[in-house]
């Protein structure tokens, strides 16, 4: 196997559409899931990375990592979008630097082939 | 039944001042004596105590959309201010929304004290009927969810109309009746007690970004003036009925000079019935845009002249305060000489409003003017049953002070006192030291409750003849006025017992007082057909379902409809 | 609410999933289920049609048994606990949230909602600086400038653009769309950049940066930088004129702006631009309210504790403590030793070693709906659908309240009525 080339992202989580309807089907559903787990990047970011759509690929933040596939987006070169919900929350930390809220959106994250 | 015996009562609506008499009470009313059977009565000694209706306060801000953006931003307002949970004595009160309570609520604030804690606070004060100055109707809702959550008192809401689209679209077209029935409709829509009036005309233009200054100028894109805003909503009073009389929030409030737009308003108003809210604001004299003087002397003249005017004071406390009012543009220009954080909210076809912290500082020669203002404007008014004790909390300052502007008026050397802590430059030519009146207990029942009752129309309160409220304040006699009036022995409400040495020891719900004036039910077709054009909101779900009160009390109109 | 006399359709029906609160939806019920619902979004019609207003039990620990018996356990676990947190609120009706408020005074316990992940960071920008807002409805009729900051209402608050801000006719705007300029600005294309007359792509982290920048140009101030975050400094002098010359601006922001680095002071600084452009025109601000009624958990909180969101209670009277007492930080530090989770999902969007800490200690949950808090709960009470089943009262993202009315009967108590009752049979601790 070809060592694989990892790039530094700012990783941010937010709502989708899909991710929406997962949340009426119910989240122990397969349509959340699939929404859910998944994360996003723009085409010349996979092509960096060497990665097809739908590959597995990891992604590492200080507070976690999780293997999801990749789908290619409309994205800015270096932006990782992932949708909210429990995989994304895996790479999120506890630290809400005394505002309660956590860091949801502008971590730093590595992402490589997995 | 019970009894309070003996006491030395003051009840200015029928005329009793300071006779000492029993007081009979059964079911929550006053009864004749006559009626009375002592057997099984319980009894207050109230041997050399001073027995007065319980309080009324015609104008406060105290729950709503509004008030709740103040608690809401200003978290340092709370801080110290505190109240722990605690019980009722018997640890048991069935009567709290049917429940098992046992437990009195924690509550915290100065200026914008939680809903739970402002009952309690007015409660233990001797107050038991309190007005919430201003709603805004497309929030109505809100204010009755919140009145819900203060206890003890009965309550009622004046609701913002001198910059309603409908209204000023009716006056513009000469539709006065219509205009009229609109106002019924949106009085029974929004379970709402008066008709409120704030710098008509000047919130409108607000969101042009500007203002209106006198009676005739013109309230941008409806070619209407303040004059005929004022003087349609006057005529829509008289004619409905409604048992309040307009009440309005003037021109130019807080400016340097804005004695003449009051004077102009007081004459528009001649030989109507209506009440100027927090007198004082409007009541300075000296150049615009100068360093303010009292004009409380031309304006007590002019309220003296006036006979079918009331007026509430609004009188400063010095500390902070928290400036919150539907006057759009005041509140911004607050925000800007103060530079304080700066709330706005422009309620869509209907009015507007803001807040802005505040702190009343002794040597501001503008705040001490201000403070000398309200003191004057009592002691020059010369009918106590048309000037009522406000601080148009928490305007000018916290309700919880009442007690301390009762002292101020009672007490001539506590005044000289207070009057030499303000700002010598002010104090030097000030016509205070002269005024050397003495409110006497008589009249502060009279501008505390009696007077304020009445001009509300409210017919069972402010007074303890029969068929009274039992809503009765008993106070000691003490010499230090602001003590005897900040803690009374005995509270009542209803007739129960709720507030004893200045301890709560019961809680109950509150009445709210609403009026229902008849309209034309053809009104509601052009009333769908403006919120279609104009809200955000379906006409189906803006009126206030009576869910929204569960202790609600309509009171009659005397309008002859139409 | 009306309801049609031949069919059951109901009409100016109220959706609750989001902040928009649309009050104009029609829902047709049929043999007891909701068979269409028109006007609605996605996750409008999501909410009415995928509701399952069965009869179901509550669970204690996995086993069904009767109401009474849950609500005895629930009392029991908040009774014996030290440290209780109460936590959600978004989805359910003031008249729960006020009850859980009484509950957590009742208890000592910390209480929090959902805004501590949402617009918490909005409200601690209001305590700051103020926020100069307005009702959707002047947005409507007024606003000739919109500035989307941070928000894909596309997604989150879908029919926002057609019913409240974009598209809709009003007093001063006859021509609809036309008459408004659509600036929205994000760190990367979506759904509703697309529909913009103006995209502002920042780099991700530099809204702060951006938002300062537009102060110093609307202040009148030269800039000596060719970009700032990543937009170049020409379409930041276009920006702030447009802002300054519109009759009626209005911004709207969402997590963008309150979930990235500088969080409220991010916010801070749209707000504080927002009041300086008052100088120059009128603006004004209404900030992207989510989840369901979490404007109304904001407003009863507030009223009953004095502040909107990370209240403890721990001694006999609220004090505030975002960072202190909200829910991600009390679960990370291990400091509840109980929670009872109303009418929101925790395990499924808190970081994960707060959502772990849910399976730690006992768990109450209150929701319509199966979710990963309930699944993990000692005690899961499915409640009715307030909207759907029951009826209540909701606040939408600029203030508003409207009453939800039921469509469907109601098979299942209330959030209100179980919350009251654990009330009613809880042992508070000693105060200290």
């Amino acid at each position: 196997m070809s060592t694989s080339v990892s790039k530094c992202f700012t990783l941010i989580t937010g709502r989708t559409p899909e991710q929406g309807k997962g949340l009426h089907v119910g989240k122990d559903s397969d349509v959340y899931r699939e929404a859910t787990a998944a994360v996003m990047m723009g085409e010349g970011d996979m092509a960096h990375l060497g990665v097809k759509e739908g590959q597995i690929v990891r992604v590492r933040t200080a507070a976690g990592q999780v293997e999801v596939p990749v789908r290619a987006e409309s994205l800015p070169e270096g932006l990782l979008f992932m949708p909210m919900g429990p995989m994304a929350n895996v790479l999120i930390g506890t630290g809400t630097e005394g505002t309660g809220m956590p860091h949801f959106k502008g971590l730093e994250a590595e992402v490589e082939a997995a | 039944m019970l009894g309070i015996l003996n006491g030395r009562v003051y009840d200015p609506i029928n005329g009793v001042n300071g006779e000492v008499k029993d007081l009979w009470i059964e079911d929550g009313r006053v009864v004749a004596p006559s009626d009375v059977d002592r057997g099984g009565a319980q009894t207050i000694d109230a041997t050399d105590l001073v027995v007065m209706p319980g309080g009324v306060d015609v104008h406060s801000h105290f729950a709503g959309a509004k008030v709740n953006s103040g608690r809401k931003f200003r978290p340092e307002d709370h801080r110290g201010h505190v109240r722990a949970r605690g019980s009722t004595p018997d640890g048991s009160d069935t009567r709290w929304r049917g429940g098992r309570m046992g437990m009195t609520r924690s509550g915290v604030g100065y200026t914008t004290p939680t809903t739970h804690l402002t009952g309690y606070l007015y409660a233990e004060m001797g107050y038991t009927t309190v007005m919430e100055a201003a709603s805004a109707p497309l929030v109505a809702r809100h204010t009755h969810e919140e009145f819900d959550d203060v206890p003890i008192l009965d309550k009622g809401a004046y609701i913002t109309m001198g910059n309603n689209h409908f209204i000023m679209r009716c006056i513009r077209d000469g539709e006065r009746e219509k205009a009229r029935d609109y106002v019924a409709w949106l009085l029974d829509a929004t379970k709402g007690y008066a008709i409120k009036v704030v710098n008509p005309g000047g919130v409108e233009n607000w969101k042009w970004g500007q203002n209106v200054a006198r009676l005739d100028d013109e309230v941008i894109g409806f070619g209407v003036t303040p004059r005929q805003i004022l003087t349609t909503l006057s005529w829509i009073n008289d004619d409905l009925g409604l048992p309040h009389v307009p009440h309005l929030h003037s021109l130019n409030l807080g400016q340097a000079g804005n004695v003449p737009s009051t004077i102009e308003v007081i004459e528009a108003l001649d030989g109507r019935r209506a009440h100027i809210c927090h007198l004082q604001f409007f009541s300075y004299g000296g150049e615009p845009g100068k360093m303010p003087r009292s004009g409380a002397v031309e304006i007590a003249q002019a309220v003296n002249a006036h006979p079918l005017l009331t007026v509430d004071v609004g009188q400063v406390i010095f500390g902070e305060a928290t400036t919150m009012t539907s006057d759009g543009p005041l509140q911004y220009r607050l925000h800007q000489l103060t530079g304080n954080k700066w709330l706005n909210d422009d309620v869509e076809g209907e009015t507007g409003g803001g807040l802005v912290p505040v702190l009343y500082k002794r040597s501001n020669a503008f705040n001490a003017v201000q403070w000398l203002t309200g003191m004057e404007l009592f002691l020059l008014i010369e009918d106590p049953w048309r000037v009522f004790l406000t601080t148009d909390h928490p305007n000018a300052g916290p309700f919880f002070y009442y007690p301390r502007v009762i002292k101020l008026l009672m007490d001539r050397d506590y005044r000289a006192e207070a009057l030499a802590g303000i700002s010598a430059r002010v104090r030097r030519g000030a016509l205070l030291p002269e005024l050397d009146r003495e409110y006497s207990l008589y009249e502060i029942a009279i501008i505390t409750r009696a007077g304020t009752a009445r001009v509300l129309g409210l017919k069972n309160k402010g007074h303890l003849g029969v068929g009274a409220d039992a809503d009765v304040t008993i106070y000691a006699p003490l010499e230090d006025k602001e003590e005897m009036f900040a803690h009374p022995r005995y509270v009542l409400k209803d007739g129960e017992v709720v507030v004893k040495d200045g301890r709560l020891v019961s809680e109950r719900p509150g009445r709210t007082f609403y009026v229902s004036p008849p309209h034309d039910p053809g009104i509601e077709a052009d009333i769908r057909a403006h919120f279609e054009t104009c809200y955000s909101m379906s006409f189906d779900n803006y009126p206030v379902q009576p869910e929204y009160l569960p202790h609600g009390d309509v009171v009659a109109c005397a309008g002859g409809g139409h | 609410m009306t309801r049609t006399q031949e069919s059951n359709v109901f009409e100016n029906v109220v959706c609750s999933f989001c902040g928009c609160l649309c009050d104009d939806l029609a829902v047709e019920v049929d043999g007891g289920r909701i068979t269409r619902v028109r006007r609605a979004c996605a996750n409008g019609r999501g909410l009415f049609t995928h509701y399952d207003p069965s009869p179901r039990r509550p669970r204690v620990n996995g086993r069904e048994v009767d109401w009474d018996e849950a609500v005895a356990e629930a009392a029991r676990i908040l009774s014996a606990s030290d440290s209780p947190l109460i936590y959600g609120l978004s989805s359910t009706a003031t008249e729960a949230q006020r009850k859980a408020v009484e509950l957590a005074d009742r208890l000592g316990a910390m209480i929090d909602t959902t805004s501590s992940v949402c617009h918490g960071p909005t409200g601690l920008a209001m305590q700051a600086v103020g926020e100069p807002t307005c009702t959707l409805g002047e947005v409507r009729n007024r606003a000739d400038l919109l500035v989307f900051w941070g928000c894909n209402p596309a997604v989150s608050h879908i029919r926002h653009f057609s019913r409240y801000s974009v598209t809709p006719k009003g007093m001063l705007t006859p021509n609809g769309r036309r008459d408004r300029t659509l600036v929205v600005v994000d760190v990367r294309p979506t759904g509703s950049t697309k529909m913009a007359d103006l995209f502002l792509q920042v780099k991700p982290g530099s809204d702060f940066e951006v938002l300062t920048a537009l102060r110093a140009l609307v202040g009148g101030k030269e800039l000596d930088a060719e970009a700032v975050g990543g937009v170049p400094l020409s379409q930041l002098r276009d920006l702030a004129e447009r802002m300054k010359t519109c009759r009626f601006g209005v911004a709207f922001m969402g997590m963008g702006l309150t979930q990235t680095g500088g969080r409220d002071l991010n916010v801070s600084e749209l707000f504080t631009l927002v009041a300086e452009l008052n100088a120059h025109t009128r603006f004004t601000v209404i900030p992207m309210r989510g989840h369901g009624n979490v404007a109304g958990a904001d407003q009863v909180v507030t009223w009953q504790s004095g502040y909107p969101f990370a209240v403890s209670y721990s001694r006999g009277y609220p004090r505030y403590g975002p960072g202190e007492f909200s829910a991600v930080d009390v679960l990370a530090r291990g400091e509840a030793d109980a929670a009872l989770i109303v009418a929101s999902d925790p395990v499924a969007h808190f970081p994960k070693a707060a959502a772990q800490q849910l399976e730690r200690i006992p768990v109450i949950a209150l929701d319509p709906m199966p979710s990963l808090t309930t699944e993990v709960a000692q005690v899961v009470f499915p409640t009715a659908c307030y909207g759907v089943d029951a009826a209540g009262t909701a606040y939408r993202m600029d203030g508003v309240p409207i009453r939800l009315r039921p469509v469907l009967p109601s098979v299942r108590p209330t959030d209100e009525k179980v919350l009251g009752d654990i009330s009613a049979l809880v042992q508070p601790g000693m105060v200290m």
